[in-house]
């Protein structure tokens, strides 16, 4: 009789235990509304996989997504998984303790990921990743084809190049840049986008090894010459142009270059489905500089440190780190995914995918933003000054150099 | 002992009451003391973190960039007021005045006044925008064919004129409110007073400085209160025709902007901090409240004057 009850208590106890494994739905969160259906077909794929597990997609509007998040994190009523951004913007959450550290004995196929795309999803407190990185993103110029097959023109190998094509333009009654600098993020675009090649690989590393700071000359006079290229060759007006105005004058033909991300190219193909795009990294001062694009990593998913259904949102990260989701993500929403092995069919991205082999991170963002004031809120004003020639270049250099001092400490001597 | 019986009428005031004021108390109330609590910790993005006391104040007030952003931000917002005082209050009393006139077409002029207040802000916003566009804006068309292409300007994208472009659409989307309840005031005025007044002098200065104007005073008072209070809670237009930043570099930048930033942050600059951001609205939220109750208790007291 006792033994019987033990036997029935044992048993029901196991059912109770199982219970959760057997009903294990998942809720997934995300800004990216526009990849909803894209999303939903992975989703399928992944379920089909593993019978048992559900996932039910979320989004929310991007410019509010990382307050939704944190607030329903703190609330206690945050998703099993979710999407989050890299640097400075994951540490808002996981140095709040909400998100689970992921390893490679969680999730073997981190292994194999590149050591920046990593980094960019870690805290550098503890050094743990927090997610798995899902697309990285590329700062270059990107330009018509057919407007520089009318005017004979090609990739610009130097500086000069750059500025004899953007006058040939010009004269030809086009728009050599359709960039404008009203959008106050857009500032940091055309800065990294058109600069990074000037400033050169040996200033960023002397940079980030502390041996050098904003006021170096590389640095400046970088800024000085994209500040003139935008001068000459941006529209009338430039600086009263919001961004999405200089998208358009880009995708109608007007303009022969814009300054952007890879981000960029799906746009422009919706905006304008026959425009036939190309890309170049924005070159040196001379054929010898080494042509630098700026790369930095979007975002990645993470899982909640207090979700019930662990195993399950682990199981469901394995399958967003395998090369299998990698190759669909690329291949259906036209991004560039940092798993690596995935190749690229659209020739645009297998073309960035190239370019990328010679890059240098994102600079502000990749470094600067992890405290306050950020380094991006700097540059952005005060190269819109700068524009506006309310500035120079040196000037910039110092504002830099002394508002990053607050909290980066390299520069506090 | 007596008993407790609610009547008919104190049942009614009780279910009237209750509801709004559990609203009032749950968004209103609670919201504003919560600010103030979170005001005096530090936070990791929205998460609590140490108590700091006053340090989230003293660095938006005294510690460097903060302490400029701020000054900025509340420098345009004292711009905003006076212009829209002008702009807005100011046309508005003209307005009223010459509608009162029954001037010819005050019927259609009534009506083309108030139109835009019905518009949303959004709609303004973009209107505006377009309006002010650097290539294929109105404005600079319209400039550069009546030979006045040398005014062209980038309208939202420079300092100089980037936050009087906002003010003016600003004015033009809420002029039609101080002009109805100015026309309100006078139309309550007696005819007797106004046929004595008209019998003694035709100049229009008299009869509106000494007649309609201490006559509407009353009206002056709940105008320029909710003036001060919009523009020092100025947030939509500004944020749409000059982004979350202020752009360009600051000039549009107003105190709500500058709170919504630091506070929920930008992703495009990566600035987040809840501490600074509840500091900031405390100290908004004092200062508004402050000086429109000492607006109101003056010009009240000037009322009862009259």
């Amino acid at each position: 009789m006792k033994t019987n009850l033990i036997r029935i208590g044992a048993a029901l106890g196991a059912v109770l235990v199982a219970a959760p494994a057997l009903a294990q739905d998942l809720t997934f969160w995300s800004w990216r509304q526009e990849d909803k259906a894209a999303y939903e077909q992975f989703i399928d794929t992944f379920e089909a996989a593993n019978p048992g597990i559900t996932v039910k997609f979320e989004t929310f509007e991007a410019t509010n997504y990382n307050t939704i998040l944190s607030t329903a994190l703190a609330g206690g009523t945050g998703p099993d998984v979710m999407m989050v951004r890299a640097y400075g913007g994951l540490e808002n959450v996981a140095s709040a303790g909400y998100l689970e550290p992921l390893s490679t004995e969680t999730v073997p196929a981190l292994a194999d990921f590149s050591q920046a795309s990593l980094s960019a999803e870690s805290m550098r407190s503890d050094g743990k990743i927090y997610a798995v990185p899902f697309a990285s993103q590329t700062q270059f110029v990107i330009y018509n084809k057919a407007i520089f097959d009318a005017n004979g023109l090609e990739e610009p190998q130097t500086w000069a190049d750059l500025e004899a094509l953007s006058q040939k333009l010009k004269d030809a009654g086009v728009i050599p840049f359709a960039n404008g600098t009203a959008t106050a993020w857009q500032n940091e675009t055309v800065t990294f986008g058109l600069g990074s090649s000037l400033m050169g690989e040996d200033f960023y590393n002397d940079l980030v090894a502390g041996n050098a700071d904003f006021t170096d000359e590389r640095f400046t006079s970088a800024l000085g010459a994209v500040a003139d290229i935008a001068a000459n060759y941006f529209p009338d007006g430039f600086i009263g142009l919001d961004y999405p105005s200089a998208q358009q004058l880009f995708s109608s033909g007007m303009a022969g270059m814009f300054i952007g991300g890879s981000y960029e190219l799906a746009n422009f193909k919706n905006q304008n489905p026959d425009i036939e795009l190309g890309m170049f990294a924005a070159p040196g001062e001379t054929a010898d500089d080494a042509k630098l694009v700026a790369v930095y990593f979007d975002g990645g998913y993470a899982v909640n440190a207090a979700t019930p259904n662990k195993d399950a949102a682990i199981t469901f990260v394995n399958y967003l780190a395998s090369q299998e989701f990698g190759q669909a993500f690329a291949n259906t929403l036209n991004n560039i995914s940092t798993i690596p092995g995935v190749t690229f069919d659209n020739p645009l991205l297998a073309e960035v995918a190239e370019l990328n082999q010679s890059s240098i991170p994102y600079l502000m963002l990749a470094h600067f933003r992890y405290g306050e004031p950020s380094g991006s809120v700097l540059i952005q004003g005060e190269m819109q000054k700068l524009f506006s020639g309310e500035t120079t270049s040196e000037a910039i250099g110092e504002v830099l150099t002394t508002g990053l001092a607050a909290w980066y400490e390299p520069f506090q001597n | 002992m007596p008993k407790l019986r609610m009547t008919g009428r104190g049942l009614w005031i009780t279910v009237l009451i209750v509801p709004p004021l559990a609203f009032v108390a749950l968004f209103i109330v609670y919201p504003i003391i919560s600010a103030f609590a979170y005001a005096f910790f530090d936070w990791q993005g929205l998460k609590r973190g140490a108590y700091v006391g006053l340090e989230n104040f003293h660095t938006v007030l005294f510690v460097e960039p903060y302490r400029s952003w701020t000054l900025n931000a509340f420098k345009n917002n004292i711009i905003v007021f006076f212009a829209l005082m002008v702009l807005q209050n100011g046309l508005g009393f003209i307005l009223a005045y010459a509608l009162w006139r029954e001037l010819p077409g005050a019927r259609f002029h009534r009506i083309a006044v108030f139109l835009p207040v019905v518009l949303s802000t959004i709609i303004v916003a973009y209107l505006f925008k377009l309006f002010y566009h650097p290539l294929f804006g109105v404005v600079n068309i319209t400039l550069k064919s009546i030979g006045l292409g040398w005014m062209a300007q980038p309208w939202l994208g420079q300092s100089g004129t980037a936050l009087w472009s906002i003010i003016v659409a600003q004015a033009w989307h809420m002029v039609g409110f101080p002009t109805l309840v100015f026309l309100a005031g006078m139309q309550r005025i007696p005819g007797e007073i106004l046929d004595a007044v008209r019998m003694e002098t035709e100049s229009e200065w008299v009869k509106i400085s000494k007649i309609v104007w201490p006559l509407v005073a009353p009206s002056a008072t709940i105008v320029f209160t909710l003036l001060f209070v919009g523009a020092f809670n100025w947030f939509e237009l500004p944020y749409i025709m000059g982004g979350l930043d202020g752009s360009p570099f600051g000039s549009t930048d107003v105190l709500g902007l500058y709170f919504y930033r630091t506070a929920f942050g930008n992703v495009s600059a990566g600035q987040q901090d809840f501490g600074l951001g509840s500091a900031l609205a405390v100290l908004i939220f004092l200062f508004i409240a402050v000086i429109a109750s000492v607006i109101t208790v003056r010009l009240r007291a000037r009322e009862i004057q009259i």
